[in-house]
């Protein structure tokens, strides 16, 4: 990909124009890896970055994937999708294993399907 | 609508509900991009995060905190296994300067690779203790430059890992020696993450004097 890194363009003005200047409050619930899937389709009028996202998560895409489309870093990115969630116009599928909350059958999955690689 | 015939799938099952992280630590240039291009479905993508730090005095009328923002570029893959689960693993650099973002970026993290090289294994002591400090489970993997070849006691006594981390040798740009490091990384997981029945008591190695 030829695009530059992204976000690295955008004044911090940009940014605050994108989200009206709120902070991340109701966006914490977005790990790098919640899978976001679209509950409907772009309107008219629409924020085109709202938008975009309807039209990225028509299948699951991580919060990461989505960040990376827009060219957003992943703090903005949770913002608009906090918007989105709290207009039901996505849903969210949280992550279920962390390591501190172990679960065996997770891992095991994962090997599997590492050792068919 | 995921019916793409080339080697990259570019879309995930719209089953697809369990994210799962993997994170891959070093100093510049270890090689991190290209052990998760080696093993991931996709190309590499990059993005960052920015963080503004709390308790900075917010002055300008804007009330943005730009001027104490920092931010982290970083770089993933993805690995889907089945309808359900898709690991995502992520290049992130391990200097001093990015670790407090981490607490964020990497949270719920399932494990970490540091990948070192053998020539600059100094770059590595801040990742481990932070690791270390974290709780976060990981594996060192010393990536092949083709400098001196060290024993694997020395490498481990120059980084003073403990011995239950495990410590391979790899080269980043095989997918097959990349996907071993991975494996290697979940079999540990397994020994630490203790399962609800425990499996049959292996002999405990005698700590060294
Ligand atoms: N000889 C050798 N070269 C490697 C190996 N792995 C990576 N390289 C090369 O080392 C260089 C740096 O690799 P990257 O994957 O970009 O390293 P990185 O850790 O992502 O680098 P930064 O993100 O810039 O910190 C590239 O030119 C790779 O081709 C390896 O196992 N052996
Ligand atoms: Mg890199």
């Amino acid at each position: 990909m030829s695009r530059g890194r992204p976000g690295r363009d955008d004044s911090p003005d940009r940014l605050y124009t994108l989200t009206g200047g709120r902070s991340r409050a109701g966006s914490d619930a977005f790990d790098l890896v919640t899978l976001v899937v679209s509950e409907s389709d772009p309107v008219p009028g629409m924020q085109s970055e709202h938008a975009a996202i309807l039209r990225m998560c028509r299948l699951p895409t991580a919060v990461v994937e989505v960040a990376a489309g827009l060219g957003l870093p992943v703090s903005i990115t949770r913002i608009l999708l906090a918007d989105l969630h709290d207009t039901g116009r996505i849903s969210a599928r949280h992550p279920r294993a962390s390591y501190r909350l172990p679960d065996h059958d997770i891992l095991e999955q994962v090997l599997v399907g590492l050792r068919n690689l | 609508m995921d019916s793409v015939t080339s080697e990259q799938r570019r879309t995930l099952h719209s089953t697809a509900d369990n994210g799962l992280k993997i994170v891959v630590v070093g100093g510049f240039g270890v090689g991190k991009t290209t052990l998760v291009r080696s093993v991931s479905e996709i190309r590499p993508l990059n993005t960052e995060e920015t963080m503004t730090q709390a308790g900075e005095g917010v002055d300008d009328t804007a009330g943005v905190a730009a001027k104490s923002a920092t931010t982290v570029a970083f770089d993933f893959g993805r690995i889907s296994f089945d309808a359900h689960n898709v690991l995502y693993l992520f290049g992130a650099p391990g200097q001093e300067r990015f670790w407090f973002l981490w607490d964020r970026l990497f949270s719920g993290t399932l494990g970490a690779v540091v990948l070192v090289d053998t020539r600059r294994l100094a770059d590595s002591w801040y990742a481990i203790d932070r690791l270390e400090h974290h709780g976060t489970p990981f594996v060192v993997a010393c990536n092949d430059f083709g400098g001196p070849a060290h024993t694997p006691a020395r490498i481990r006594g120059a980084l003073d890992l403990a011995d239950e981390v495990p410590l391979v040798m790899c080269d980043a740009r095989s997918r097959e020696s990349s996907k071993q490091v991975l494996i290697t990384l979940v079999e540990h997981l397994r020994t630490v993450v203790a399962p609800a029945v425990r499996p049959v008591p292996q002999p405990i190695p005698e700590p060294a004097p």
